[in-house]
Protein backbone atom coordinates (compact mmCIF):
# COMPACT_ATOMS: atom_id res chain seq x y z
CA UNK A 1 0.00 0.00 0.00
CA UNK A 2 1.20 3.19 -1.09
CA UNK A 3 0.31 6.54 0.85
CA UNK A 4 0.36 9.83 -0.62
CA UNK A 5 -0.45 13.15 1.90
CA UNK A 6 -0.87 16.36 0.61
CA UNK A 7 0.11 19.49 2.86
CA UNK A 8 1.44 22.67 2.47
CA UNK A 9 2.87 24.93 5.49
CA UNK A 10 0.55 27.59 4.34
CA UNK A 11 -3.21 27.39 4.00
CA UNK A 12 -5.25 27.94 0.84
CA UNK A 13 -2.30 26.86 -1.46
CA UNK A 14 -4.64 24.18 -3.05
CA UNK A 15 -4.23 20.71 -0.97
CA UNK A 16 -7.70 20.28 -1.31
CA UNK A 17 -7.91 20.92 -5.17
CA UNK A 18 -5.10 18.94 -5.72
CA UNK A 19 -6.33 15.32 -3.59
CA UNK A 20 -9.78 15.34 -4.98
CA UNK A 21 -8.33 15.42 -8.67
CA UNK A 22 -5.64 12.92 -7.31
CA UNK A 23 -8.87 10.70 -6.10
CA UNK A 24 -10.37 11.04 -9.86
CA UNK A 25 -6.79 10.37 -11.95
CA UNK A 26 -5.72 7.30 -9.55
CA UNK A 27 -9.28 5.71 -10.50
CA UNK A 28 -10.03 3.70 -7.06
CA UNK A 29 -8.48 5.19 -4.10
CA UNK A 30 -9.24 5.03 -0.17
CA UNK A 31 -9.39 8.73 0.59
CA UNK A 32 -9.05 10.39 3.77
CA UNK A 33 -9.60 14.41 4.53
CA UNK A 34 -6.96 15.00 7.49
CA UNK A 35 -8.01 18.99 7.47
CA UNK A 36 -10.04 17.88 10.90
CA UNK A 37 -10.39 21.80 11.68
CA UNK A 38 -11.49 22.70 8.40
CA UNK A 39 -12.66 19.48 6.36
CA UNK A 40 -13.50 20.46 2.62
CA UNK A 41 -12.64 17.39 0.43
CA UNK A 42 -16.45 16.69 1.55
CA UNK A 43 -17.40 19.41 -0.72
CA UNK A 44 -15.88 18.10 -4.23
CA UNK A 45 -16.12 14.28 -4.06
CA UNK A 46 -19.70 14.40 -2.02
CA UNK A 47 -19.55 11.27 -0.20
CA UNK A 48 -22.57 9.28 0.96
CA UNK A 49 -22.07 8.67 4.47
CA UNK A 50 -21.98 4.87 5.79
CA UNK A 51 -20.78 5.20 9.15
CA UNK A 52 -20.37 7.75 12.05
CA UNK A 53 -18.68 7.29 15.04
CA UNK A 54 -18.29 10.41 17.73
CA UNK A 55 -14.88 11.31 18.25
CA UNK A 56 -14.48 10.90 22.34
CA UNK A 57 -11.26 12.39 23.65
CA UNK A 58 -10.15 12.85 27.04
CA UNK A 59 -11.74 14.80 29.78
CA UNK A 60 -12.96 18.24 31.04
CA UNK A 61 -13.40 19.52 34.53
CA UNK A 62 -16.38 20.51 35.84
CA UNK A 63 -17.14 22.26 39.71
CA UNK A 64 -20.12 20.99 40.86
CA UNK A 65 -21.42 24.81 42.16
CA UNK A 66 -22.90 23.31 45.62
CA UNK A 67 -20.09 21.70 47.05
CA UNK A 68 -17.39 24.14 46.00
CA UNK A 69 -16.37 25.67 49.20
CA UNK A 70 -14.84 28.71 47.47
CA UNK A 71 -11.21 27.80 48.67
CA UNK A 72 -10.15 28.75 45.34
CA UNK A 73 -7.68 25.76 45.09
CA UNK A 74 -8.51 25.29 41.90
CA UNK A 75 -7.50 28.48 40.53
CA UNK A 76 -4.37 28.29 42.41
CA UNK A 77 -3.24 25.03 40.82
CA UNK A 78 -4.83 25.33 37.29
CA UNK A 79 -1.71 26.37 34.69
CA UNK A 80 -4.08 26.59 31.93
CA UNK A 81 -6.07 30.20 33.66
CA UNK A 82 -9.35 27.67 32.81
CA UNK A 83 -10.24 28.60 36.15
CA UNK A 84 -12.83 31.74 36.90
CA UNK A 85 -13.74 33.19 40.04
CA UNK A 86 -17.38 35.01 40.21
CA UNK A 87 -17.00 37.23 43.56
CA UNK A 88 -20.11 37.35 45.65
CA UNK A 89 -21.27 39.89 48.08
CA UNK A 90 -21.40 38.71 51.70
CA UNK A 91 -20.59 34.81 50.62
CA UNK A 92 -17.70 33.27 49.45
CA UNK A 93 -16.34 33.37 45.93
CA UNK A 94 -17.95 30.87 43.37
CA UNK A 95 -15.76 29.17 40.89
CA UNK A 96 -16.10 28.00 37.71
CA UNK A 97 -14.05 26.28 34.79
CA UNK A 98 -13.73 27.84 31.22
CA UNK A 99 -14.42 24.68 29.26
CA UNK A 100 -13.12 26.11 26.19
CA UNK A 101 -9.10 26.45 28.34
CA UNK A 102 -9.62 23.32 29.98
CA UNK A 103 -6.80 21.23 29.73
CA UNK A 104 -8.28 18.25 31.07
CA UNK A 105 -4.96 17.62 33.18
CA UNK A 106 -7.04 17.20 36.43
CA UNK A 107 -5.42 18.43 38.40
CA UNK A 108 -8.25 20.49 40.03
CA UNK A 109 -10.18 17.30 40.07
CA UNK A 110 -7.33 16.08 42.38
CA UNK A 111 -6.58 18.37 44.71
CA UNK A 112 -10.03 19.69 45.40
CA UNK A 113 -10.64 19.16 49.00
CA UNK A 114 -14.29 18.87 48.88
CA UNK A 115 -14.28 16.34 45.60
CA UNK A 116 -16.18 19.34 43.96
CA UNK A 117 -15.23 18.76 40.89
CA UNK A 118 -16.69 16.18 38.48
CA UNK A 119 -14.23 14.57 35.45
CA UNK A 120 -16.74 13.75 32.27
CA UNK A 121 -15.38 12.06 29.14
CA UNK A 122 -15.51 14.99 26.25
CA UNK A 123 -16.95 14.14 22.82
CA UNK A 124 -14.59 15.95 20.71
CA UNK A 125 -16.01 15.82 16.88
CA UNK A 126 -16.92 12.64 15.00
CA UNK A 127 -15.28 10.53 12.30
CA UNK A 128 -17.65 9.42 9.40
CA UNK A 129 -16.74 6.42 6.65
CA UNK A 130 -18.50 7.26 3.87
CA UNK A 131 -18.86 5.93 -0.10
CA UNK A 132 -17.61 8.13 -2.99
CA UNK A 133 -17.46 8.12 -6.98
CA UNK A 134 -13.44 7.35 -6.26
CA UNK A 135 -13.25 5.17 -3.40
CA UNK A 136 -14.35 5.08 0.14
CA UNK A 137 -13.55 7.87 2.03
CA UNK A 138 -12.62 8.84 5.71
CA UNK A 139 -13.65 12.29 7.08
CA UNK A 140 -13.40 14.07 9.94
CA UNK A 141 -14.95 17.37 12.08
CA UNK A 142 -13.71 18.59 15.30
CA UNK A 143 -15.87 20.28 17.73
CA UNK A 144 -15.25 23.67 17.67
CA UNK A 145 -12.31 24.69 20.13
CA UNK A 146 -11.48 21.08 20.88
CA UNK A 147 -8.36 19.81 21.81
CA UNK A 148 -6.48 16.38 20.52
CA UNK A 149 -6.77 17.23 16.73
CA UNK A 150 -3.72 15.35 16.34
CA UNK A 151 -5.42 12.30 17.62
CA UNK A 152 -8.60 12.45 15.50
CA UNK A 153 -5.96 12.44 12.71
CA UNK A 154 -4.89 9.20 13.51
CA UNK A 155 -8.31 7.80 13.91
CA UNK A 156 -8.95 8.75 10.46
CA UNK A 157 -5.74 7.79 8.95
CA UNK A 158 -5.50 4.47 10.41
CA UNK A 159 -9.13 4.27 9.64
CA UNK A 160 -7.87 4.66 5.86
CA UNK A 161 -5.03 2.15 5.94
CA UNK A 162 -7.28 -0.55 8.04
CA UNK A 163 -10.09 -0.39 4.43
CA UNK A 164 -7.35 -0.16 2.38
CA UNK A 165 -5.86 -3.46 3.46
CA UNK A 166 -9.35 -5.16 3.89
CA UNK A 167 -10.26 -3.94 0.58
CA UNK A 168 -7.14 -4.48 -1.03
CA UNK A 169 -6.75 -1.20 -2.55
CA UNK A 170 -3.07 -0.50 -2.62
CA UNK A 171 -3.64 3.51 -2.90
CA UNK A 172 -4.62 6.03 0.24
CA UNK A 173 -4.78 9.90 -0.70
CA UNK A 174 -5.13 12.45 2.17
CA UNK A 175 -6.03 15.61 2.22
CA UNK A 176 -3.52 17.29 5.22
CA UNK A 177 -3.74 20.38 7.25
CA UNK A 178 -1.82 23.06 6.98
CA UNK A 179 0.84 24.16 9.75
CA UNK A 180 3.75 21.91 10.76
CA UNK A 181 2.50 21.12 14.88
CA UNK A 182 0.28 18.89 16.07
CA UNK A 183 -2.37 17.49 12.70
CA UNK A 184 0.40 17.82 10.44
CA UNK A 185 2.72 15.68 12.17
CA UNK A 186 0.39 12.93 12.78
CA UNK A 187 -0.85 13.06 9.08
CA UNK A 188 2.65 12.28 7.82
CA UNK A 189 4.83 10.14 10.27
CA UNK A 190 5.25 7.08 8.51
CA UNK A 191 3.83 7.74 5.18
CA UNK A 192 5.14 6.41 2.18
CA UNK A 193 4.89 10.58 0.18
CA UNK A 194 4.12 13.76 1.00
CA UNK A 195 3.36 16.49 -1.57
CA UNK A 196 3.95 19.72 -1.07
CA UNK A 197 1.94 22.47 -2.74
CA UNK A 198 3.49 26.09 -2.80
CA UNK A 199 2.57 29.16 -4.10
CA UNK A 200 4.77 31.36 -5.41
CA UNK A 201 4.99 34.44 -2.91
CA UNK A 202 7.40 34.96 0.05
CA UNK A 203 4.78 33.81 2.68
CA UNK A 204 4.35 30.44 0.65
CA UNK A 205 8.23 30.03 0.29
CA UNK A 206 9.22 30.90 4.33
CA UNK A 207 6.15 28.27 5.06
CA UNK A 208 7.60 25.91 2.67
CA UNK A 209 11.02 25.84 3.92
CA UNK A 210 9.59 25.26 8.11
CA UNK A 211 7.43 22.28 6.52
CA UNK A 212 10.11 20.25 4.41
CA UNK A 213 12.55 20.83 7.79
CA UNK A 214 9.69 18.67 9.14
CA UNK A 215 9.53 16.12 6.08
CA UNK A 216 13.29 15.79 6.15
CA UNK A 217 13.33 15.12 10.26
CA UNK A 218 10.61 12.68 9.82
CA UNK A 219 12.58 11.31 6.80
CA UNK A 220 9.45 10.93 4.35
CA UNK A 221 10.22 11.42 0.57
CA UNK A 222 9.09 14.58 -0.46
CA UNK A 223 7.71 15.84 -3.79
CA UNK A 224 6.69 19.45 -4.56
CA UNK A 225 4.64 21.44 -6.87
CA UNK A 226 3.97 24.70 -7.60
CA UNK A 227 0.25 26.01 -7.71
CA UNK A 228 -0.31 29.48 -9.55
CA UNK A 229 2.81 29.55 -10.98
CA UNK A 230 2.39 32.44 -13.07
CA UNK A 231 1.70 34.75 -10.04
CA UNK A 232 5.43 35.47 -9.79
CA UNK A 233 7.67 33.60 -12.33
CA UNK A 234 10.79 34.31 -10.52
CA UNK A 235 10.26 32.73 -7.37
CA UNK A 236 8.57 30.29 -9.38
CA UNK A 237 11.77 29.37 -10.82
CA UNK A 238 13.75 29.49 -7.62
CA UNK A 239 11.56 27.42 -5.92
CA UNK A 240 12.07 24.89 -8.78
CA UNK A 241 15.62 25.10 -8.71
CA UNK A 242 16.08 24.75 -5.29
CA UNK A 243 13.55 22.09 -4.73
CA UNK A 244 16.53 19.23 -5.28
CA UNK A 245 19.13 20.65 -2.95
CA UNK A 246 16.08 21.50 -0.61
CA UNK A 247 15.34 17.67 -0.50
CA UNK A 248 12.49 17.29 -2.08
CA UNK A 249 11.10 15.60 -5.84
CA UNK A 250 9.86 18.65 -8.49
CA UNK A 251 6.76 17.38 -9.52
CA UNK A 252 5.52 20.60 -11.73
CA UNK A 253 4.09 24.02 -11.91
CA UNK A 254 0.15 24.64 -12.13
CA UNK A 255 -1.20 27.14 -14.10
CA UNK A 256 -3.15 30.10 -12.46
CA UNK A 257 -6.38 29.15 -13.96
CA UNK A 258 -10.07 30.04 -12.79
CA UNK A 259 -11.51 27.31 -13.59
CA UNK A 260 -9.93 25.78 -9.78
CA UNK A 261 -12.97 27.99 -8.56
CA UNK A 262 -14.88 27.36 -11.18
CA UNK A 263 -15.06 23.61 -10.53
CA UNK A 264 -14.82 23.98 -6.51
CA UNK A 265 -18.22 25.95 -7.05
CA UNK A 266 -19.49 22.94 -9.00
CA UNK A 267 -18.84 20.47 -6.86
CA UNK A 268 -16.35 18.56 -9.00
CA UNK A 269 -12.83 17.60 -8.95
CA UNK A 270 -10.48 20.48 -11.53
CA UNK A 271 -9.43 17.53 -13.93
CA UNK A 272 -12.68 16.69 -14.23
CA UNK A 273 -13.99 20.32 -15.04
CA UNK A 274 -10.96 20.56 -17.66
CA UNK A 275 -8.73 23.95 -18.31
CA UNK A 276 -5.58 24.54 -17.83
CA UNK A 277 -5.12 23.72 -14.63
CA UNK A 278 -6.14 20.17 -14.99
CA UNK A 279 -3.70 18.97 -17.97
CA UNK A 280 -1.03 20.85 -15.50
CA UNK A 281 -2.41 18.76 -12.32
CA UNK A 282 -2.51 15.09 -14.44
CA UNK A 283 1.14 16.14 -15.23
CA UNK A 284 2.00 16.69 -11.50
CA UNK A 285 0.39 13.07 -10.51
CA UNK A 286 2.28 10.99 -13.26
CA UNK A 287 5.15 12.70 -11.75
CA UNK A 288 4.16 11.33 -8.39
CA UNK A 289 3.44 8.00 -9.77
CA UNK A 290 6.80 7.65 -10.72
CA UNK A 291 8.57 8.96 -7.75
CA UNK A 292 6.52 6.16 -6.16
CA UNK A 293 7.76 3.52 -8.22
CA UNK A 294 11.28 4.51 -7.37
CA UNK A 295 10.44 4.09 -3.89
CA UNK A 296 9.05 0.86 -4.08
CA UNK A 297 11.81 -0.90 -5.93
CA UNK A 298 15.06 -0.91 -3.55
CA UNK A 299 12.13 -2.05 -0.88
CA UNK A 300 11.05 -4.70 -3.26
CA UNK A 301 14.97 -6.00 -4.03
CA UNK A 302 15.59 -6.27 -0.52
CA UNK A 303 12.36 -8.49 -0.19
CA UNK B 1 -8.96 47.18 21.88
CA UNK B 2 -7.56 44.08 21.01
CA UNK B 3 -8.34 43.05 17.59
CA UNK B 4 -8.07 39.62 16.26
CA UNK B 5 -7.76 38.69 12.33
CA UNK B 6 -8.75 34.97 12.46
CA UNK B 7 -10.67 32.64 9.67
CA UNK B 8 -11.62 29.07 9.64
CA UNK B 9 -9.80 28.20 5.92
CA UNK B 10 -6.09 29.03 5.50
CA UNK B 11 -5.17 31.50 2.94
CA UNK B 12 -7.70 33.45 2.98
CA UNK B 13 -5.64 36.77 3.60
CA UNK B 14 -5.69 36.73 7.22
CA UNK B 15 -1.81 37.70 7.08
CA UNK B 16 -2.46 40.79 4.43
CA UNK B 17 -5.34 42.08 6.55
CA UNK B 18 -3.39 42.10 9.78
CA UNK B 19 -0.47 43.69 8.62
CA UNK B 20 -1.92 46.37 6.03
CA UNK B 21 -4.22 47.48 9.13
CA UNK B 22 -1.46 47.11 11.52
CA UNK B 23 0.42 50.02 9.27
CA UNK B 24 -3.44 51.60 8.95
CA UNK B 25 -4.37 52.19 12.61
CA UNK B 26 -3.34 55.25 14.67
CA UNK B 27 -1.22 55.20 17.18
CA UNK B 28 -0.42 53.43 19.83
CA UNK B 29 -0.42 50.72 18.53
CA UNK B 30 1.10 46.94 18.01
CA UNK B 31 0.94 43.85 16.07
CA UNK B 32 1.28 40.46 17.80
CA UNK B 33 1.80 37.27 15.02
CA UNK B 34 0.11 34.32 16.93
CA UNK B 35 0.41 32.08 13.93
CA UNK B 36 3.67 30.63 15.42
CA UNK B 37 3.40 27.65 13.01
CA UNK B 38 3.55 29.28 10.15
CA UNK B 39 4.14 33.36 10.79
CA UNK B 40 4.48 35.86 7.83
CA UNK B 41 3.71 38.78 9.04
CA UNK B 42 7.33 40.38 9.27
CA UNK B 43 7.51 39.50 5.47
CA UNK B 44 5.60 42.06 4.92
CA UNK B 45 6.31 44.87 7.69
CA UNK B 46 10.21 44.21 7.29
CA UNK B 47 10.12 45.20 11.88
CA UNK B 48 13.35 45.44 13.43
CA UNK B 49 14.12 42.17 15.52
CA UNK B 50 15.86 43.70 18.68
CA UNK B 51 15.59 40.89 20.89
CA UNK B 52 15.28 36.69 20.60
CA UNK B 53 13.77 34.74 23.61
CA UNK B 54 13.55 31.28 23.72
CA UNK B 55 10.53 29.70 25.34
CA UNK B 56 10.20 26.79 27.19
CA UNK B 57 7.34 24.63 29.00
CA UNK B 58 8.38 22.29 31.89
CA UNK B 59 8.64 18.49 32.31
CA UNK B 60 9.09 16.39 34.96
CA UNK B 61 12.81 15.34 35.92
CA UNK B 62 12.48 12.75 39.16
CA UNK B 63 14.74 12.08 41.48
CA UNK B 64 15.68 8.86 41.48
CA UNK B 65 17.13 8.46 45.34
CA UNK B 66 13.75 9.69 46.83
CA UNK B 67 11.22 7.82 44.26
CA UNK B 68 9.59 5.15 45.68
CA UNK B 69 7.55 3.59 43.17
CA UNK B 70 4.54 4.11 44.04
CA UNK B 71 3.08 4.89 40.85
CA UNK B 72 1.22 8.12 41.51
CA UNK B 73 2.44 10.65 39.24
CA UNK B 74 1.79 8.55 35.99
CA UNK B 75 -1.83 7.92 37.69
CA UNK B 76 -2.23 11.57 37.78
CA UNK B 77 -0.90 12.19 34.03
CA UNK B 78 -3.69 12.18 31.31
CA UNK B 79 -1.23 12.72 28.78
CA UNK B 80 1.22 9.32 29.30
CA UNK B 81 4.30 11.77 29.54
CA UNK B 82 5.05 9.76 32.85
CA UNK B 83 4.73 5.96 33.13
CA UNK B 84 6.15 3.82 35.76
CA UNK B 85 6.47 0.09 34.68
CA UNK B 86 7.33 -2.19 37.70
CA UNK B 87 8.67 0.53 39.94
CA UNK B 88 10.67 2.05 37.09
CA UNK B 89 9.42 5.28 34.98
CA UNK B 90 9.99 6.71 32.26
CA UNK B 91 9.29 10.37 31.04
CA UNK B 92 8.53 11.47 27.84
CA UNK B 93 8.84 15.28 28.05
CA UNK B 94 7.54 15.91 24.39
CA UNK B 95 3.87 14.35 25.52
CA UNK B 96 4.57 16.88 28.40
CA UNK B 97 1.65 19.66 28.93
CA UNK B 98 3.16 20.95 31.71
CA UNK B 99 0.31 20.38 34.14
CA UNK B 100 2.36 20.05 37.10
CA UNK B 101 0.46 17.03 38.20
CA UNK B 102 2.68 14.81 38.66
CA UNK B 103 4.81 17.21 41.23
CA UNK B 104 1.75 18.06 43.12
CA UNK B 105 0.80 14.19 43.78
CA UNK B 106 4.66 12.83 44.51
CA UNK B 107 3.86 11.94 47.96
CA UNK B 108 7.89 11.83 48.62
CA UNK B 109 8.31 15.28 46.81
CA UNK B 110 10.90 13.45 44.27
CA UNK B 111 9.76 15.51 41.14
CA UNK B 112 10.97 18.68 39.85
CA UNK B 113 10.38 20.64 36.42
CA UNK B 114 12.76 21.18 33.76
CA UNK B 115 12.38 23.46 31.17
CA UNK B 116 12.91 22.37 27.23
CA UNK B 117 12.56 24.35 24.57
CA UNK B 118 9.64 24.61 21.91
CA UNK B 119 10.53 27.65 20.13
CA UNK B 120 10.88 31.72 20.24
CA UNK B 121 9.51 34.56 20.89
CA UNK B 122 10.97 37.75 18.81
CA UNK B 123 10.45 41.12 19.68
CA UNK B 124 11.15 44.33 17.80
CA UNK B 125 9.48 47.49 16.06
CA UNK B 126 7.52 48.69 13.18
CA UNK B 127 6.85 51.82 12.19
CA UNK B 128 7.29 53.00 16.19
CA UNK B 129 5.20 50.47 17.01
CA UNK B 130 6.10 47.25 19.03
CA UNK B 131 5.81 43.77 16.82
CA UNK B 132 6.21 40.64 18.09
CA UNK B 133 6.30 36.93 16.83
CA UNK B 134 6.10 33.67 18.21
CA UNK B 135 7.91 30.96 16.50
CA UNK B 136 7.21 27.06 17.17
CA UNK B 137 9.76 24.87 16.60
CA UNK B 138 10.20 22.59 13.63
CA UNK B 139 8.90 19.21 14.86
CA UNK B 140 7.07 20.32 18.27
CA UNK B 141 2.93 19.33 18.19
CA UNK B 142 2.19 22.34 21.13
CA UNK B 143 1.43 25.39 20.47
CA UNK B 144 -0.69 27.12 22.37
CA UNK B 145 1.57 28.43 25.32
CA UNK B 146 3.04 29.78 23.04
CA UNK B 147 0.60 31.86 21.55
CA UNK B 148 -0.38 32.84 25.27
CA UNK B 149 3.16 33.82 25.90
CA UNK B 150 2.83 35.90 22.60
CA UNK B 151 -0.20 37.52 24.06
CA UNK B 152 1.52 38.62 26.88
CA UNK B 153 2.53 41.48 24.90
CA UNK B 154 -1.01 43.00 24.24
CA UNK B 155 -0.81 46.68 25.53
CA UNK B 156 -3.08 48.03 28.15
CA UNK B 157 -3.91 51.60 25.90
CA UNK B 158 -4.20 51.38 21.77
CA UNK B 159 -4.86 48.66 19.78
CA UNK B 160 -3.12 45.24 19.45
CA UNK B 161 -3.95 43.66 16.39
CA UNK B 162 -3.73 40.08 16.45
CA UNK B 163 -2.59 37.60 13.44
CA UNK B 164 -4.20 34.45 14.08
CA UNK B 165 -3.39 30.95 13.04
CA UNK B 166 -6.05 29.23 10.71
CA UNK B 167 -8.60 26.40 11.69
CA UNK B 168 -10.84 26.11 14.81
CA UNK B 169 -9.50 24.21 17.53
CA UNK B 170 -7.14 24.92 20.11
CA UNK B 171 -4.56 27.36 18.22
CA UNK B 172 -7.27 29.53 17.73
CA UNK B 173 -9.04 29.64 20.70
CA UNK B 174 -5.80 30.29 22.38
CA UNK B 175 -5.70 33.63 19.92
CA UNK B 176 -8.96 35.25 20.12
CA UNK B 177 -9.59 34.58 23.66
CA UNK B 178 -10.22 37.57 25.53
CA UNK B 179 -10.17 39.87 22.15
CA UNK B 180 -12.50 42.54 22.03
CA UNK B 181 -13.40 41.85 18.39
CA UNK B 182 -12.39 39.57 15.54
CA UNK B 183 -12.33 40.24 12.25
CA UNK B 184 -13.00 36.64 9.96
CA UNK B 185 -11.40 37.06 6.67
CA UNK B 186 -13.68 34.73 4.28
CA UNK B 187 -12.17 34.02 0.70
CA UNK B 188 -15.61 34.50 -1.45
CA UNK B 189 -15.79 30.90 -2.92
CA UNK B 190 -17.39 27.39 -1.85
CA UNK B 191 -14.90 26.42 0.49
CA UNK B 192 -14.37 30.44 1.76
CA UNK B 193 -18.03 29.86 2.60
CA UNK B 194 -18.02 26.33 4.33
CA UNK B 195 -14.91 27.20 6.38
CA UNK B 196 -16.46 30.89 7.49
CA UNK B 197 -19.57 29.09 9.06
CA UNK B 198 -17.53 27.03 10.84
CA UNK B 199 -15.40 29.88 12.32
CA UNK B 200 -18.70 31.75 12.65
CA UNK B 201 -19.83 29.12 14.88
CA UNK B 202 -16.67 29.23 16.72
CA UNK B 203 -17.07 33.01 17.45
CA UNK B 204 -20.73 32.80 18.56
CA UNK B 205 -20.07 29.78 21.27
CA UNK B 206 -17.11 32.26 22.42
CA UNK B 207 -19.22 34.75 22.67
CA UNK B 208 -17.09 37.30 20.74
CA UNK B 209 -17.92 40.52 18.49
CA UNK B 210 -16.99 40.18 15.04
CA UNK B 211 -17.23 40.86 11.40
CA UNK B 212 -16.32 39.69 8.43
CA UNK B 213 -14.10 41.00 5.64
CA UNK B 214 -14.72 39.27 2.36
CA UNK B 215 -11.40 38.76 0.22
CA UNK B 216 -11.01 38.08 -3.83
CA UNK B 217 -14.57 39.16 -4.53
CA UNK B 218 -15.67 38.64 -7.90
CA UNK B 219 -19.20 39.96 -8.98
CA UNK B 220 -20.29 36.91 -10.53
CA UNK B 221 -19.89 34.83 -6.47
CA UNK B 222 -22.35 36.35 -4.10
CA UNK B 223 -22.59 33.37 -1.21
CA UNK B 224 -20.60 34.88 1.15
CA UNK B 225 -22.26 37.96 1.17
CA UNK B 226 -25.50 36.82 1.10
CA UNK B 227 -24.65 34.19 3.71
CA UNK B 228 -23.44 37.08 6.26
CA UNK B 229 -26.82 39.67 5.04
CA UNK B 230 -29.12 36.66 6.45
CA UNK B 231 -26.67 36.11 9.11
CA UNK B 232 -26.90 39.37 10.15
CA UNK B 233 -23.08 39.89 10.39
CA UNK B 234 -21.19 42.99 9.44
CA UNK B 235 -19.63 42.95 6.51
CA UNK B 236 -16.77 45.40 7.14
CA UNK B 237 -14.83 45.42 3.68
CA UNK B 238 -15.20 43.43 0.27
CA UNK B 239 -11.86 43.21 -1.37
CA UNK B 240 -11.90 42.74 -5.20
CA UNK B 241 -10.23 40.04 -6.84
CA UNK B 242 -7.08 41.43 -8.34
CA UNK B 243 -4.50 40.25 -10.02
CA UNK B 244 -2.21 43.04 -9.35
CA UNK B 245 -2.46 42.78 -5.84
CA UNK B 246 -1.66 38.71 -5.51
CA UNK B 247 1.40 39.96 -7.68
CA UNK B 248 2.46 42.40 -4.39
CA UNK B 249 1.25 40.09 -2.14
CA UNK B 250 3.84 37.60 -3.79
CA UNK B 251 6.63 39.62 -3.64
CA UNK B 252 5.83 40.63 -0.24
CA UNK B 253 4.70 43.97 -0.34
CA UNK B 254 2.06 45.57 1.58
CA UNK B 255 -0.94 46.45 -0.89
CA UNK B 256 -1.59 49.97 0.81
CA UNK B 257 1.96 50.90 -0.58
CA UNK B 258 1.47 50.11 -3.90
CA UNK B 259 -1.62 48.99 -5.09
CA UNK B 260 -3.73 52.27 -5.88
CA UNK B 261 -6.96 52.38 -4.17
CA UNK B 262 -6.13 50.16 -1.06
CA UNK B 263 -4.80 52.69 1.60
CA UNK B 264 -8.62 53.88 1.57
CA UNK B 265 -10.00 50.62 1.45
CA UNK B 266 -7.72 49.93 4.60
CA UNK B 267 -8.70 53.34 5.73
CA UNK B 268 -12.46 52.76 5.60
CA UNK B 269 -11.66 48.93 7.13
CA UNK B 270 -9.81 50.96 10.69
CA UNK B 271 -12.83 53.30 11.00
CA UNK B 272 -15.37 49.84 11.07
CA UNK B 273 -13.58 48.29 13.00
CA UNK B 274 -13.62 51.13 15.64
CA UNK B 275 -16.78 52.03 14.66
CA UNK B 276 -17.85 47.94 15.25
CA UNK B 277 -16.43 47.99 18.92
CA UNK B 278 -17.63 51.19 20.16
CA UNK B 279 -20.97 50.56 18.92
CA UNK B 280 -20.99 47.08 20.37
Amino acid sequence: MKEVVVISGKGGTGKTSLAASFAYLNGTSVIADCDVDAPDLYLVLSPEIKRLEPFKSGRVAVIRKDDCIGCGTCMDKCRFDAVREIRRIGRESLFVIDSFSCEGCGVCVRLCPQDAVDFPGRICGEWMVSETRYGPMVHARLAIGAENSGKLVSIVRNEAHRIAEDLNISCVIIDGPPGIACPVIASITGASMVLIVVEPTLSGVHDMERVITLTEHFKIPTCLCINKWELNPQIAGEIKRGAKSAGATFAGMISYDSSVTAAQNKGIPVVEYGGPAAQDIRKVWQNIEKRMESIEAPAAIEA
Amino acid sequence: MIVAVASGKGGTGKTTIASNLAVCLPRPKRLLDCDVEEPNCHIFLNPEIDTTERFTLPFPIVDETRCNGCGECSVMCRYNAIVTLQSKHLVFPELCHGCGGCVEVCPENAITEGQREIGSIHTGTHDHALFVQGLLDVGQALCPPLIYAVKRHTATNGITVIDCPPGTSCPVIAAVKKCDYVVLVAESSTFGLHDLRLAVDTMRKLNLNFGVVINRVSSADRQVAEFCRNEQIPVLLEIPEDRKAAEAYSRGQLLVDVVPGFRELFDRLCERILAEFHHS
